[in-house]
């Protein structure tokens, strides 16, 4: 049989196909020939044919026939065929195949080789693609290269380290000894693979991010050599030194110094110098600043810096590049609810980006710019908002409407321009407003009273020219319904009324009735308002009959319905129909199933517990930490001892005290925060869209993110008693393994009363495939800033787990 | 620049001449960041075949496999320095076996 051919030559061939079906005929015949030779068992040129069969599975053939043959080649003594078998085996084998496991025994020889090459390869191929059964097997040969002092191995080790802890959480401990000495490399490499084994271990356990604070002093001080360092030709880019460690490090930093004073305050220094002396005019630069960025906004840092970030973020948005404007939208979003103020400095900015050319960069800056709108800004903003709508893609058009609408119910300085408003976004987008924003209007409209006469005219007018928005028709037929006798009686005060006669008002209502365009729900929108114009109007009252009795026979049952039973009105219930027909009365906003009483329990001890101790006294550390526990209805025994251990050990009980102290002596709602309150961690989810509940008016919010357990809260506010606020808990699990004895607990300011209801389980399943809710009742007679501490306790991989945070980003309608 | 966001990751295709990169990463990833390292692999790249084009690729993937391989594990970059990846690369080519070497080494 003749030599297969070579690799190069099987390329060339391939590329002089001129269609699909060549190319298809010619691989074939490879494969075909390739087959034949595997099954020879032919060791010369197993190597060839494998490399022929990887370039064939690139261009997308099936080729896991060769999956064994990669074994065999990595088996073999020669090092051309371990370099191709390995590579096959990366490219072709991965968990879901048992032969996978085959592998275990050559890798575990080839990490023991003389050759460092080898150890490479095998190093190399364990990290990309080890299934959990391999790395446990493994992990102890990658442990003892990971104590090398070759630093080429040294650093394969520690990637592959990482991909291990990755894929079997539970042999993190057994690396903890060999990560001693790791940052005193001098070699890039094994520091840059060091800083990202440490991220991953701080990443995944409290107790390692405990263990590993202490390295703070030491990573500032890599940090500053890289900065302060000369020119360097290795590991210069762009005159920057080494970004890609400076950026790692960074990141170390932001995971290390969150929710810890000592070391966040041990970053300012360094944080400060790279934000003002990095480069900005290459995208290197700005990598390193917008990690920067994130780092000083996620850790507890002076707010000086956090303004400086913000501002660099500002900058970042009048940058050329589109992916830097991008990023920096991108930021400002998540940090737009902590830190309202600094970002409301760059308004103008942000909405200029309303009118970019990128469809993302739209997107994030409507979204930010909604979240800037307030009272002092809203028509402003408004008018630019409107404009956007008017020339945006339609994939936009209903969340921006409906923003646009949230928006103006929250801040309209006047109910003539709130209808105004929402005229104007009926005509521009009349046909994407949503659904359930048709009730909401209508209900509004009612409720303005003075406003009756013109918005009817108006919306007479916007409809005469054109009747195909169907949100806009609804609408429009509603209130001519309600309110044309207004209409027709030309009483508008607000613009100059117009002449309408009976006659012309019945015209556009059948019209719309008769239209191929009218939906069947803006038909039946059409239909009551012409019966209810019967009673308002007086010369047209047989027209109306007329119409009605037609549609008894509509082949619509929904409409065919309606005639029928108006017509029984007008024949056998005439001496009804007045009352029946008449104005609908001011409408309550309907809000789903508030509770009508607070049982004062939680609430009750909180404020006499916190009434019979003055703030700010000379108060024993131990006596504090009890303190916290009654405020958290003290499920522990033993006090709260938080895992940093530099810092005193009931700090967080003395800080939970301090807020409240803080809020008992000003009274009013604290606007900046103080400085040792903690910030609220960076909320990671940018791609949720703002506006999901607008129904209920109310949005909700994430009140912890942190190791994978996420607490969202969703609120409702009873109809019948404004103090109360009813909030759902909800919380879920993104990692592998359950949360299993999960308790939330809750602690507000004095002027509140909390009542925790029982929990639907103490169990959240692993992978988000479930959740834990829970009820809490909140009274706010005095209507201040809803301001709350969580402490969670839950079990986790076997270990204990516990955390305070503060949830600060409460939204003002839930307490307003 | 292009990108697109799924659930989990979000890809991003950076364009040199004819070539498109493609490249997926987490949410907590610095994406300019991976920019930079998309421009270090093509300069690795260069630096291996000598004004890269590409024809070097297509006819040399494997090498350009192993190039990545010297560059990234399992997502992460172990080396940052541009002479150390591409001097790995040039010491185990020459660990590769001649014809004859090939041929008359016993495979197991």
């Amino acid at each position: 049989m003749p030599a297969p051919i070579r690799l190069r030559e099987l390329i060339r061939t391939i590329r002089t196909a001129r269609t699909q079906a060549e190319e298809r005929e010619m691989i074939q015949k490879e494969c075909a020939a390739i087959r034949s030779s595997f099954r020879e068992e032919d060791n010369t040129y197993r190597c060839r044919n494998v490399a022929k069969l990887l370039y064939m599975h690139m261009l997308g053939y099936p080729a896991h026939f060769g999956q064994l043959e990669c074994l065999k080649l990595i088996a073999s003594q020669k090092f051309t065929d371990k370099r191709i078998g390995y590579l096959g085996a990366m490219l072709l084998l991965d968990e879901r195949q048992d032969v996978h496991l085959l592998m275990t025994n050559c890798i575990k020889n080839d990490l023991n080789h003389s050759t460092q090459y080898v150890q490479g390869l095998a190093l190399c191929t364990l990290g990309c693609m080890g299934s959990s059964e391999m790395c446990r097997d493994l992990a102890g040969e990658v442990e003892k290269l990971l104590k090398t002092s070759n630093s080429y191995l040294r650093k394969k080790a520690a990637l592959c380290a990482v991909h291990v802890i990755r894929k079997v959480p539970e042999l993190m401990e057994m690396f903890l000894p060999a990560t001693k000495n790791l940052l005193n490399e001098k070699n890039h490499g094994v520091l840059h693979t060091s800083v990202v084994l440490l991220t991953e271990m701080c990443e995944r356990s409290p107790d390692m991010l405990a263990h590993f604070r202490k390295l703070v002093p030491q990573l500032v001080r890599i940090l500053k050599n890289l900065i302060m360092s000369g020119y360097s030709p290795e590991h210069d880019v762009s005159g920057i030194s080494d970004p890609f460690l400076q950026v790692r490090i960074l990141r170390l930093l932001r995971i290390l110094g969150r929710n810890d004073d000592d070391s966040s305050e041990a970053m300012n220094d360094i944080l400060a110098q790279v934000a003002t002396n990095t480069e900005t005019s290459k995208n290197v630069g700005n990598a390193i600043l917008y990690e920067t960025v994130l780092t000083i906004m996620d850790i507890k840092s002076e707010s000086g810096l956090r303004v400086l970030a913000i501002n660099i973020l500002g900058r970042f948005l009048l940058n050329n590049d589109k992916n830097i404007r991008y990023v920096a939208l991108t930021s400002l979003l998540k940090t737009v609810q902590t830190d309202h103020n600094a970002v409301q400095r760059h308004r103008s900015t942000i909405v200029d980006c309303l009118k970019d050319l990128d469809v993302s960069i739209k997107r994030r800056a409507m979204e930010l710019s909604f979240a800037l709108v307030n009272g002092n800004n809203v028509r402003g903003m408004m008018k630019e908002l409107l404009y956007f709508l008017d020339s945006c893609e339609p994939e936009f058009k209903a969340d921006c409407a409906s923003g646009i609408f949230l928006a103006a119910e929250k801040y309209a300085p006047s109910k003539r321009w709130h209808i105004d408003t929402i005229m104007r976004v009926l005509t521009t987008a009349g046909s994407y407003v949503r659904d359930d924003a048709v009730p909401n209007l209508i209900q509004l409209i009612t409720n303005s009273v003075e406003m009756h006469a013109y918005t009817v005219q108006r919306l007479y007018k916007a409809i005469l020219g054109d009747y195909s928005q169907q949100p806009l028709v609804q609408v429009a037929s509603w209130c001519i319904g309600e309110y044309g006798d207004l209409l027709v009686s030309g009483q508008c005060e607000e613009e100059e009324p117009i002449q309408v006669t009976e006659d012309e008002v019945l015209d556009i209502l059948e019209s719309v009735l008769i239209s191929n365009m009218s939906a069947s729900v803006t038909r039946g929108y059409a239909l009551t308002a012409i019966m209810k114009l019967s009673t308002r109007f007086t010369c047209t009252v047989n027209r109306i009959k007329k119409v009605v009795s037609i549609y008894g026979s509509s082949i619509d049952v929904e409409l065919q319905q309606r005639a029928v039973e108006y017509n029984a009105l007008f024949k056998k219930y005439d001496h009804m129909r007045p009352a029946l027909l008449e104005r609908m009365p001011v409408m309550e906003k309907v809000t789903t199933n508030g509770p009508t009483e607070i049982v004062q329990t939680n609430g009750e001890t909180e404020t006499a517990v916190l009434e019979t101790k003055p703030p700010h006294s000379g108060l024993q550390p131990g006596s504090q930490a009890n303190d916290l526990l009654d405020l958290l209805g003290g499920n522990d025994i033993t006090p709260v001892i938080p895992t940093a251990p530099t810092s005193k050990p009931a700090s967080a009980g003395g800080e939970l005290l301090d807020l409240l102290g803080d809020l008992n002596l000003t009274g009013s709602p604290v606007s900046a925060p103080a400085p040792q309150i903690s910030q609220p961690p960076f909320l990671p989810d940018s791609s949720q869209p703002l506006f999901n509940d607008i129904a209920a008016g109310i949005p909700s919010i994430t009140a912890y993110n942190k190791n994978g357990l996420k607490i969202d809260f969703s609120f409702e506010r009873s109809n019948t008693n404004p103090s109360v606020t009813v909030i759902t808990i909800q919380a879920s699990n993104s990692t592998e393994l359950d949360m299993t004895d999960f308790v939330f607990q809750a602690a507000v300011p004095k002027t509140f009363q909390l009542q925790l209801l029982s929990p639907s389980s103490s169990v959240i399943p692993a992978f988000n495939s479930g959740t834990i809710t829970q009820v809490i009742k909140v009274l706010n007679p005095q209507k201040q800033q809803l301001r709350m501490r969580i402490k969670l306790t839950y079990n986790h991989k076997g270990s204990a787990m516990q955390d305070l945070a503060e949830v600060n980003n409460f939204p003002p309608q839930s307490w307003q | 620049v292009c990108s697109c966001s799924l659930s989990c990751f979000c890809l991003y295709f950076p364009r040199y001449a004819s070539l498109y990169f493609c490249c997926a990463i987490e949410d907590q990833d610095n994406e300019l960041l991976t920019l930079e390292v998309v421009h270090r692999y093509v300069e690795l790249l260069d630096r291996y075949f000598g004004n890269v084009c590409e024809l070097d690729i297509i006819f040399n993937f494997e090498k350009a496999y192993f190039i990545l391989d010297e560059f990234i594990i399992g997502g992460e970059v172990q080396d940052t320095s541009k002479r150390s990846a591409v001097k790995a690369i040039e010491d185990s080519d020459m660990l590769q076996e001649t014809v004859e070497e090939y041929m008359n080494k016993p495979a197991f």
